[in-house]
């Protein structure tokens, strides 16, 4: 019986390095007169360099160079050379191009030293005189100067459908209202760092905290002028990102700029603070406009969002597709405007566009259900879709309805009273809110190479990168499963620029598309063990064809006669020794074409509120995931607990300030920038529905990193209306709303 | 004229470089010397100067939790411990718990339980875990997420890391 390694819960294959501290992150190489650099960053947001001191810090003995705008050598500084895979259109940040200062917490100086202690010093002594600009930071008194891109970053608003104002104006029901939240940080826990080591011949090897190490090579080849070849990037741990390393970070180019100029490996960690100073979900406002039948039925929606961006780039995310894909509604106007200000660019942070617009459409749609006086799952249903008409086309599934029944059954929701403010124990007033969201499920190119040794160890490997998804894991259980071997006898190699091309880690879609690749290079492979063994005349395979060989247990047989299989240490024993490769990129197939994809969910939530205090507390959590086929329902289990997670922080708890007056985040560490903590989290059950695909990918797996965050926060507010018949429409939800 | 460093705080006097000195720490077991100046922590010395890089920095400043370690048994932050006042103390960090080539149940616990996804705050977390049986303060589940909320985990592991330290309790108190 062949072994099947998918669909089966496994531990993680980098878990005993990981428990036992020999799992190693980016700052924790090491190379033999290693040198450190503490970044110093701009005390205004707006203006320039008048001059900059540095004496003082040089004079310290161990301190060997601060690196400034002055002394900065003349590198290329055409804005191509500075663009990444994540760049949104516009004018790349440069650090230390020049004196002009664009944002609170620049990198203005780069201080490097023989110790981390005598660097961080160093810093404090570096005099930095500025000529202030007056700066612009405050987004609700800049929105009337919203304007429209010229180019989007992301997918371009889509177009108008029906008369959505007209509608509107007829509809019965009507609701319109604003919903915004303030800017949020990424904060994984280990912090940006890189390490570059200088060699003897120009080149260079890189450890960075990066999602995509193909990304830093490229950017670095690029804006330091090596040749590719001449750059090697590794990031075999990444702990933690969000979508905050899927763009190179400053500390990458102050730390390759610095080992080439000094000829030393240079380490370059931030600090948490400096987390906050390259890029956040952006501060974003919507209006939402939407009118009803009075049985419940969608007759317009005008969804017109408002989001953050810096004067250098455009920056937007897909926030307003959304009522095309989760509603039947035909009358759709959607627009996305961006507000320049002097900040640093927003950066996609897990589920960008899909937590802010779902938060907001999720809550109307709660009010608008209230309105028609309908329970919020039935008006859902009500309104339900098979189609996203955004594109026009069938989903290739969806078993959202499915996700509905079970999450609402697990919920107990058929109790919930309708009445806000009827259910109550003691003090507690309690609320039952749900919301659903959808994602995205795509496939991107990728490239993947397996090696099969004599010894029969099989080794599979892409550029790609595990940030805590369970990477490692799941392409070694495909490939375990694929070619019939035994699970200890698989590895995976990620995180090295050598390795085949790989698109970025983000966007849930690593499964679907290296997941793919991992799939179709063993395929391949077993075509070469074939062919090994008709070359030397294996009696049983003389006249097979591929499609009629089948592998299990470390053995290849005819799939009609599996009782004649045969081991491939014998096979392999026929190619004199040697290993046996192969090598593909897998390209999503034309088929998917004709169908739109996402995964979906449902979130069910109850909160306690204190009537006197005004406090929040999320005491119950069901979500419901349509995810396709779950490759590891261990690993993706933890997935979607991370999304309910990030939902509650979203919800009630993450508000990064910022303080007009100085132009600067100011609750900048993890003190005052509130992360849900332990005590924060109740009771939570995840539920994979059955969910069937065989067109999204060869796998059937949809993606589980987004997913789970995206009907979250609006569940968690709509019950917070049920509780206390307050509707707070900008998050987080904290108790002075509730008051 | 108005002179500011990078923080924007007034200009500071400069004192002199501090002198190092022979530090004595016993880290899991083992006496090393290293010459380190008073301003190195804990953490940086682990890191930077021994090379036991298990213990993560994660904010620098006792918010985060990641860089705790035992010291005699009792959980701390090793970033807000100075190296010269450790001497003569047991430190133990993750890559002490293990012993010949057996996990630590709670490391084991960790794994089984899938208490990680990046990793990077789990050290934190597997002493933090023993700290807290060691103290043995924790009597409810309430207890246990308000002890174990000193130690952030951005992947959001928390309702698997609550299994392990409730599993860890339980084999404690025999309960």
């Amino acid at each position: 019986m062949k072994e099947n390694y998918t669909g089966k819960p496994a531990n993680r294959v980098d878990g005993h390095a990981k428990v036992t501290g020999t799992a190693k992150y980016a700052a924790e190489f090491d190379a033999p007169n290693l040198v450190h650099g503490v970044v110093v960053n701009s005390a205004i947001a707006k203006g320039r360099i008048k001059s900059i001191d540095t004496s003082e810090a040089l004079a310290l003995e161990g301190v060997l160079e601060v690196f400034t705008h002055e002394n900065r050598p003349g590198y290329t500084w055409l804005d191509k050379h500075y663009q990444d895979e994540d760049s949104p259109p516009g004018s790349p940040f440069r650090p230390l191009n020049s004196d002009k200062i664009l944002f609170s917490m620049q990198p203005i100086a780069l201080v490097v030293a023989e110790t981390f202690e005598l660097a961080r010093y160093a810093a404090l002594l570096v005099k930095v005189e500025y000529e202030r600009e007056p700066h612009s930071t405050d987004f609700e008194a800049n929105i009337s100067n919203a304007y429209k891109p010229k180019k989007y970053k992301s997918t371009p608003p889509p177009d108008p459908r029906g008369d959505a104002e007209q509608a509107f104006a007829a509809a019965e029901l009507q609701l319109e209202e604003v919903y915004s939240h303030t800017a949020q940080h990424h904060n994984p826990i280990e912090m940006h760092a890189s390490i570059a080591i200088w060699q003897e011949d120009g080149s260079l090897i890189i450890y960075d905290k990066i999602q995509g190490v193909q990304n830093s090579q490229e950017y670095i080849s690029n804006a330091f002028g090596v040749p590719k070849e001449k750059v090697q990037v590794y990031s075999p741990f990444v702990g933690g990102a969000f979508g905050s390393g899927l763009r190179p970070q400053y500390q990458l180019f102050l730390a390759v700029l610095a080992a080439r100029e000094l000829k030393r490996p240079v380490k370059v960690v931030l600090t948490r603070q400096q987390m906050f100073s390259f890029g956040h979900r952006p501060t974003t406002a919507q209006r939402i406009a939407m009118g009803a039948s009075p049985d419940g039925k969608l007759q317009a929606i005008q969804h017109n969002a408002f989001g953050e961006t810096s004067t250098f780039e455009d920056y937007n995310e897909d926030v307003v597709i959304w009522p095309g894909v989760l509603y039947h509604c035909d009358n759709v106007q959607v627009s996305h405007q961006l507000v320049s200000l002097d900040v640093y660019t927003p950066l996609d942070m897990r589920a960008p566009g899909g937590t802010t617009g779902t938060f907001a459409l999720e809550i109307a749609i709660d009010e608008m259900a209230y309105k028609a006086g309908l329970d919020p799952l039935e008006f859902r249903l009500k309104n339900y879709t098979d189609t996203d008409y955004n594109e026009g086309k069938p989903f290739s599934s969806k078993e959202l309805k499915e996700c509905y029944r079970q999450g609402a059954e697990r919920f107990g929701w058929a109790n919930r009273k309708m009445a806000p403010r009827s259910m109550k124990k003691g003090h507690q007033l309690i609320g039952w809110g749900m919301a659903h969201g959808g994602w995205e499920a795509k496939q991107k190119e990728a490239a993947a190479k397996a090696v099969l040794s004599p010894e029969g160890k099989l080794e599979v490997s892409c550029a790609t990168a595990d940030i805590g998804t369970g990477t490692y894991t799941v392409m070694t259980q495909i490939a375990a499963e694929t070619m019939g071997l035994p699970i200890e006898d698989v590895s995976f190699k990620l995180g090295d620029s050598s390795l085949p091309k790989s698109p970025l880690e983000g966007g849930s879609w690593t499964v679907s598309s290296v997941g793919s690749a991992v799939k179709q290079v063993c395929e391949k492979l077993q075509e070469e063990l074939l062919k090994v063994a008709q070359k030397n005349g294996h009696e049983i395979f003389k006249d097979a064809k591929p499609e009629e060989i089948s592998f299990a247990n470390g053995r290849m047989f005819l799939s009609e006669a599996p009782a004649q299989s045969v081991p491939l240490l014998e096979v392999l024993a026929l190619n004199e020794g040697k290993p046996l490769e192969a090598e593909v990129s897998a390209k999503p197939a034309k088929e998917q074409q004709k169908y739109s994809s996402y995964s979906h969910s449902a979130t069910f939530a109850e909160v306690q509120v204190d009537e006197d205090l005004g406090t929040v507390k999320v005491t119950r959590l069901v979500s419901a995931i349509a995810g396709g086929k779950i490759i590891n329902p261990k690993t993706a289990r933890s997935q979607i607990l991370g999304g309910t997670v990030w939902g509650i922080g979203c919800a009630l708890e993450e508000h990064t300030v910022m303080d007009n007056h100085l132009g600067r985040f100011i609750n900048h560490d993890l003190d005052k920038y509130h992360l849900p903590v332990n005590a924060d989290i109740p009771e939570t059950d995840v539920i994979f529905v059955e969910e069937k695909d065989e067109i999204v990918n060869p796998l059937g797996a949809k993606g589980l990193g987004e997913i789970g965050i995206v009907s979250v926060a609006p569940a968690i507010a709509n019950a917070v209306f049920h509780a206390t018949g307050k509707r707070i429409r900008r998050l987080p939800i904290t108790l002075d709303m509730l008051m | 004229m108005n002179k500011e460093n990078a923080v924007g705080t007034a200009e500071v006097t400069r004192p002199t470089l501090p002198q190092t000195r022979t530090v004595t720490l016993t880290v899991n077991g083992t006496e090393h010397q290293l010459q380190l100046a008073p301003w190195t922590s804990v953490l940086d010395a682990l890191r930077e100067y021994l090379h036991l890089t298990g213990t993560k920095k994660g904010c620098d400043h006792g918010q985060c939790g990641a860089c705790t370690i035992l010291l005699d048994g009792k959980r701390i932050n090793s970033c807000l411990t100075l190296a010269v006042m450790q001497e003569g103390k047991e430190i133990t960090t993750v890559e002490g718990l293990a012993k010949d080539g057996e996990l630590h149940p709670v490391q084991q616990a960790f794994i089984e339980h899938d208490a990680f996804q990046c990793g990077y705050c789990t050290p934190g977390q597997i002493c933090s875990v023993i700290g807290l049986v060691n103290e043995g303060k924790a009597k409810t589940l309430d207890d246990i997420k308000d002890l174990m909320s000193g130690n952030i985990c951005r992947c959001g592991a928390y309702a698997n890391i609550v299994q392990v330290a409730q599993e860890a309790l339980e084999r404690r108190t025999g309960l």
